[in-house]
């Protein structure tokens, strides 16, 4: 195969392009993607100061990269799972990331700052473990977003997450989540905005530009994530892109452009109206976040070694 | 050849030469899924593999619901 720009022996065809790259220009397309994405969902512009979720593997690894060599004012925020030997190896790469380029790097960690970790989460609440995984990032995210005033927290979530994510919203036909799903979503009072620069980039493609700029990301699956039914959704979806290239892409673009509307008012209805967290301060329904009412549920009956707890609340009104 | 499999970890060897696609047909691997890379080089599916490479098929896919 030729790449498509310069005719050169390619390195990489993608299909739902119909095309092959050579590794320059696969890079080039890389980064033309992401500028567009941000363009079009009007995501960020240069001067806005821009925190990005990194977990060491290939797709927030690339993210931060390429938001960096595009020229953007960016961090990185990791957050420690206690997920054992999986999460030690993420951490490593992570900072061996930062360092080699320079880049600042926020750290978390849930068993040392908060008292427990992401396994006995899961077994004490008998949640399924992406369950609490998620709940506890997104919480500890968007705290570290409003405590570092960052403009912008993104994440690296790409093209397949998002279409699969899609997929379960659908076959659940859950309003309040469709309107939710968005590569944009703007900055309310206790929430910082949030945006994701690679919705128009394949997971496959996210490895190769790491494989092909030297990024060492964890490749091993977390151990946690067997069965999920994310992953069976990706499955789903790539037995329909092998048959028909693009239409993982024509999916999710659709909805963004055609369906999304349809769905806004939902997301605000079912929202609800805010108070503050009792314990932390953050926006909640209730008198208690979800976040809190995990770890006070967790570390009530775990007795774990806890070297710091972290419980500083955060402000719910945004400096700017 | 030598093939590497990832979670688990593991190598097989399979008798060439043979064209990626072919490889990828054969073990029953969604090509959408992996990326294929010979002797440390990402290549195309139209890549002919010999006797002496060395192939490692890196999965692509990650599961977090976050």
């Amino acid at each position: 195969m030729k790449c498509r720009r310069c005719k050169a022996p390619a390195v990489i065809d993608i299909r739902r392009h119909n095309a092959a790259f050579c590794r320059d220009c696969f890079i080039h397309h890389c980064k033309e993607q992401v500028k567009k994405a941000i363009d079009e969902f009007k995501m960020f512009g240069p001067e806005e100061r821009i925190l990005v979720a990194v977990s060491g593997g290939k797709d927030s690894l690339a993210l931060w990269h390429m938001l960096a060599q595009l020229g953007y004012r960016v961090d990185g925020l990791y957050i420690g799972l206690g997920i054992g030997d999986y999460s030690d190896e993420s951490g490593v790469k992570t900072r061996a990331f930062a360092n080699a380029h320079g880049y600042k790097l926020v750290e978390v960690s849930l068993p040392s700052d908060y008292g427990y970790d992401i396994p006995t989460a899961a077994s004490r609440t008998n949640r399924a473990p992406c369950s609490s995984c998620g709940l506890s990032k997104r919480h500890l995210f968007n705290k570290a977003a409003l405590d570092g005033e960052y403009d912008v927290l993104a994440t690296g979530h790409n093209l397949d997450d998002e279409a699969a994510v899609l997929l379960g919203n659908v076959l659940h036909w859950e309003p309040g989540y469709l309107g939710r799903q968005y590569p944009v979503l703007p900055a309310t009072d206790g929430f910082a905005k949030k945006v994701k620069p690679l919705v128009k980039m394949g997971e496959r493609e996210m490895a190769a530009y790491c494989v092909l700029l030297d990024i060492d990301y964890q490749v091993e699956e977390c151990p946690m994530a067997e069965g999920n039914r994310h992953l069976g959704y990706k499955e789903v979806l790539n037995s329909l892109e092998q048959r028909s290239p693009g239409a993982k892409a024509a999916f999710l673009s659709s909805f963004f452009s055609r369906g999304h509307e349809y769905f806004r008012e939902a997301a605000h209805v079912e929202k609800g109206e805010l108070n503050s967290c009792d314990e932390c301060g953050s926006p909640t329904t209730g008198s208690r976040c979800a976040f809190c009412a995990l770890r006070n549920r967790v570390i009530s009956e775990t007795p774990v070694s806890i070297s710091r707890i972290s419980n500083a609340p955060i402000s719910i009104s945004r400096k700017d | 050849m030598k093939i590497i499999l990832r979670n688990p970890r593991r190598e097989i060897e399979i008798q060439g030469p043979m064209v990626a696609d072919s490889l990828l047909r054969r073990l029953e691997i969604n090509p959408e899924t992996v990326l294929i890379i010979c002797n440390g080089t990402l290549v195309p599916r139209d890549t002919r593999f010999t006797d002496d490479d060395e192939i490692e098929l890196r999965p692509v896919i990650s599961g977090g619901a976050a």
